[in-house]
């Protein structure tokens, strides 16, 4: 590897790299306001000056190539000198209004100004002043503190997809924006506001409502998509005050999709806090917690286990759904199920490769070179995911084709078309997609829920796995078969075997005998997402966060806690089983909710006997081992193809009933996103 | 900004042909270089002016993100982002032009066409804008107006022009003295 000296210590570096990024890895410092390791690089802040011998001008380190035998200084006086020069221009034309300025406390200009920048101002004329812009509901824009360091433009066109931004005007005139007013179109928008180096753009749900020292930081997952991006919970006195990614290459790279990231004011409305009993009247009465469990367990008991059901909804942790199913074991209760959309295509915990995204998030971004997307909006089902498929188009080309229905993609998306029948022509080499992925080397394919829900989702199932072995997508070193969840409680709970075995009930006919009346009791631990007719004639218990549905036509009701506050395994797509921490304690009488499962479990006598959580933990790493490795994408293996061709109904594709923004019931109580639903989608939230 | 309303914009069909050949000289794959020569095609086809139509139809024409067309269009200064009259009065004032008189000739405009830089005559006829240096300090002062240049200009000269092009008469353009390849006057 060549070397170079950097304050005269020899460092080695990779062929291709920058000044910056050697010195960056040696551990020297250097500040910089343009350059981010995620975007193309720009240097126009000039900020990253450094003295390379040889040279007459001080060198932009950014952008410069390093090179065999350089030497480099970023200590001398000149480089101090260059720095000192660049930050008091950029200061120039910058409002000193820190005090009153939300990113005051993280701000890489302040922060670099207290180490480089001088202690007064020498500019006496009027400084520029420049309006602001309406980017939309979520980025609240200051355009005065902007130093055009053009990260939004470079992220709003290479990461996010939507060219929308740039610099317009020439000189102390040029102003970042739009030019013609329109809210930023992309579900990844608030990402701007993690890469603006000053305050121009800022969060406008958090504007004015903290500052970053008041805050106490709690590493988690996000559950808002099944990805389960890396977040970090930022709370106050028992409040979540912002969410914000952490960076893990492996998952989100450092990028947090704007329902995840702006979704947390849905936590503090619509609370359910302490227990409810339906009462002779027929009206909901706070009770005891002893009152409720006796009340449930009297009606358990009185019923027989096979008129007796359980559902789980979208947002419920790994531990919550092993206890439920614990429970109903020892009460020898068959029907339970966590596939609320209802999806029954087959799955066994074995075959953990059936229902994994097995190429992972590193596999689309390393190889993959032909994809083929089934049933699944890919942009607002993972954003994340859109964007590592779109990174992998500006890298290497990726080519992507589409059956389903149409969406608006943020890279060249080739729409096969919208019916099922499609598939088996791809199958069979009659259509001219076959011939791309015949040629390619790693091709894929991704099958998602507009495909699995359907009635012969199971087909639709098949006929992919079948694809993906006709075109050699699943062998040694390679595994292109992916099924993509949007739920992040799905993963969890199909690799527990929490699903309906030996002819016991799969959600379509629970729902349909709770319809007829034909079921005693339904358990509903956080599901919502329901016909409302299903759930008036059976004993409802309802065990959640949010009044909504659910707890509307709930006979009892047990508070549970939020995903930001139990500590709690999610497992993503990847089979990546991952912790999400408690940052802060559910509201009131609210408890978490394998507890209220183990405390029942006394009233009923299912004979549940754990203690603590790690107890729960150890359980379930005896029942299924992979739950026991954290933070390690674990694809798995696929089961056989079956010799007879799928028959695939003709129906075309349906489009989502639910808007990105309203998808679970967190959301559906945010006032945030219902904005972005009124000013993004143009739609009108119900 | 908030969107303009104005008319659809379509390039005529002699223009249409035109940027046929303007786009063709380009690699395939690389047609957004044409993207200044088709900007000035359309300024010219919408009366001086680029409306927001304009710049939008080029962008389509040309497969690139609109915002990228607005950049160009307003970095460069002889792209009007605002209606101007017939006649776009472009008075050189840089040092050269200056010196030889340049603020007369602003002053001329003012008192003739009642009109600061910047603003347009109400009949719609003149607007008069002051520019840097267009590069032909040798015949200071100077005035563009539209495509030409009017050179080695004195107040009465260039009223005379004014004159002209109000009754709509053809003007000729270059040097007010006649002068032919910048040679040297006598007595100076």
């Amino acid at each position: 590897m060549p070397k170079m000296i950097i304050n005269n210590q020899e460092f080695e570096f990779e062929p291709g790299m920058t000044i910056l990024q050697v010195a960056e890895q040696a551990g020297v410092e250097v500040p910089v306001f343009c350059y981010h390791p995620k975007l193309s690089i720009a240097g126009n802040c000039r900020m990253c000056l450094v003295e390379v011998e040889k040279s007459p001008k001080p060198v932009a380190s950014c952008s410069m190539p390093a090179v065999e035998g350089m030497v480099v200084h970023t200590n001398t006086p000149s480089v101090e000198k260059a720095r000192k020069g660049v930050l008091e221009f950029l200061l120039i034309n910058h409002p000193l209004d820190c005090p009153i300025c939300d990113q005051g406390g993280e701000c890489d200009l302040q922060d670099i100004t207290m180490q480089y920048g001088p202690s007064t101002s020498r500019f006496e004329e009027n400084k520029r002043a420049v309006a602001d812009k309406n980017f939309g509901p979520l980025i609240k824009t200051h355009m005065t503190r902007c130093i055009h360091c053009t990260r939004c433009v470079r992220f709003a066109d290479e990461i996010a997809g939507v060219p929308e931004l740039g610099g317009t005007g020439r000189g102390e005139h040029m102003e970042i924006g739009t030019y013609v007013e329109k809210a930023i179109s992309s579900e990844l928008s608030g990402n701007m506001v993690d890469i603006c180096p000053v305050g121009a753009l800022t969060s406008r749900p958090y504007a004015f409502k903290g500052r970053s020292w008041e805050l106490t930081s709690t590493e988690s997952i996000d559950v808002h998509d099944a990805l389960g991006a890396n977040i970090r919970v930022d709370s106050r006195t028992g409040e979540v005050m912002r969410i914000l990614p952490i960076r893990n290459d492996a998952v989100n790279e450092e990028w947090l999709a704007d329902k995840s990231r702006y979704s947390y004011d849905g936590l503090k409305r619509q609370r359910l806090d302490r227990p409810y009993l339906r009462n002779a009247k027929g009206q909901l009465e706070e009770v005891s917690w002893e009152k409720a469990f006796e009340a449930t367990a009297l009606k358990l008991k009185a019923s027989k286990p096979e008129k007796i059901a359980a559902l789980v909804g979208d947002l419920v942790d790994v531990e919550s759904m092993f206890t439920l199913k614990k429970l109903f074991q020892g009460l020898k209760i068959p029907n339970y199920d966590c596939r609320l959309d209802g999806s029954s295509y087959p799955v066994s915990p074995a075959f953990k490769g059936d229902f994994t995204f097995n190429t992972g998030m590193l596999g689309i971004e390393e190889q993959a070179d032909v994809c083929l997307i089934i049933g699944c909006a890919l942009r607002t089902d993972a954003p994340l995911v859109n964007a590592r498929l779109r990174k992998r188009y500006l890298s290497h080309g990726l080519q992507v084709a589409h059956v389903g229905v149409p969406f608006e993609s943020t890279f060249p998306l080739d729409h096969l078309g919208d019916e099922a029948s499609l598939l088996a022509d791809i199958l069979e080499g009659k259509h001219p997609f076959s011939k791309v992925l015949k040629k390619a080397k790693y091709p894929m394919i991704i099958i998602g829920n507009e495909a699995l829900t359907r009635p012969d989702g199971g087909e639709l199932h098949a006929m992919a796995k079948a694809i993906a072995a006709q075109y050699n997508m699943v062998r040694e070193g390679w595994n292109g078969f992916n099924v993509l969840h949007s739920a992040a409680s799905r993963m969890g709970g199909l690799l527990m075997g929490f699903i309906p075995e030996n002819g016991a009930l799969p959600t379509k006919d629970i729902l349909a005998k709770a319809e007829k009346g034909e079921l005693d009791v339904l358990y509903l631990l956080g599901a919502d997402e329901l016909p409302e007719t299903c759930l008036e004639k059976p004993f409802v218990i309802y065990q959640g966060h949010h009044g909504e549905v659910g707890a509307m036509h709930a006979d009892v009701i047990f508070p549970g806690a939020a995903y930001t506050e139990k500590d709690a395994l999610y497992v993503n797509i990847e089979g990546r089983v991952q912790q999400a921490n408690r940052a802060i304690f559910p509201p009131h009488e609210a408890k978490d909710d394998w507890k209220i499962i183990r405390a029942l479990s006394d009233y009923v006598g299912a004979g549940l006997n754990f203690v603590n959580l790690s107890d729960v933990r150890a359980a379930l790493s005896i029942e299924n081992p992979s739950f026991s490795l954290l933070n390690i994408s674990q694809p798995g293996p696929l089961s056989t193809v079956s010799k007879t061709l799928p028959k695939v109904g003709d129906q075309k594709f349906k489009p989502k009933a639910l808007s990105y923004y309203m998808t679970n019931v967190i959301a559906r109580h945010s006032v945030t996103m219902a904005n972005c639903v009124r000013d993004l989608t143009g739609g009108v939230h119900d | 900004m908030v969107e303009q309303e104005t008319e659809p914009f379509l390039f005529s069909k002699a223009n249409s042909t035109l940027a046929k050949q303007i786009v063709a000289r380009y690699p395939k794959g690389r047609q957004a270089s044409a993207v200044l020569p088709l900007l000035d095609l359309a300024q010219r086809q919408s009366g001086g002016w680029l409306p927001q139509s304009a710049m939008r139809y080029v962008a389509e024409y040309l497969e690139m993100p609109e915002i990228r067309v607005y950049e160009v269009a307003t970095f460069y200064t002889m792209f009007n982002l605002k209606p101007v009259g017939k006649h776009l009065v472009q008075v050189c004032t840089t040092t050269p032009c200056w010196l030889r008189g340049s603020g007369d000739l602003m002053d001329l405009c003012r008192r003739k066409l009642g009109v600061e830089k910047g603003q347009t005559t109400p009949d719609g006829v003149f607007t008069v804008v002051e520019v840097e240096c267009l590069g032909a300090c040798v015949n200071a002062p100077m005035v563009q107006i539209n495509d030409d240049f009017y050179e080695d200009l004195s107040v009465e000269a260039f009223d005379g022009i004014l004159e002209n092009l109000t009754a709509g008469k053809t003007v000729k353009t270059g040097s007010a003295l006649g002068r032919m390849s910048n040679p040297y006057r006598k007595g100076e």
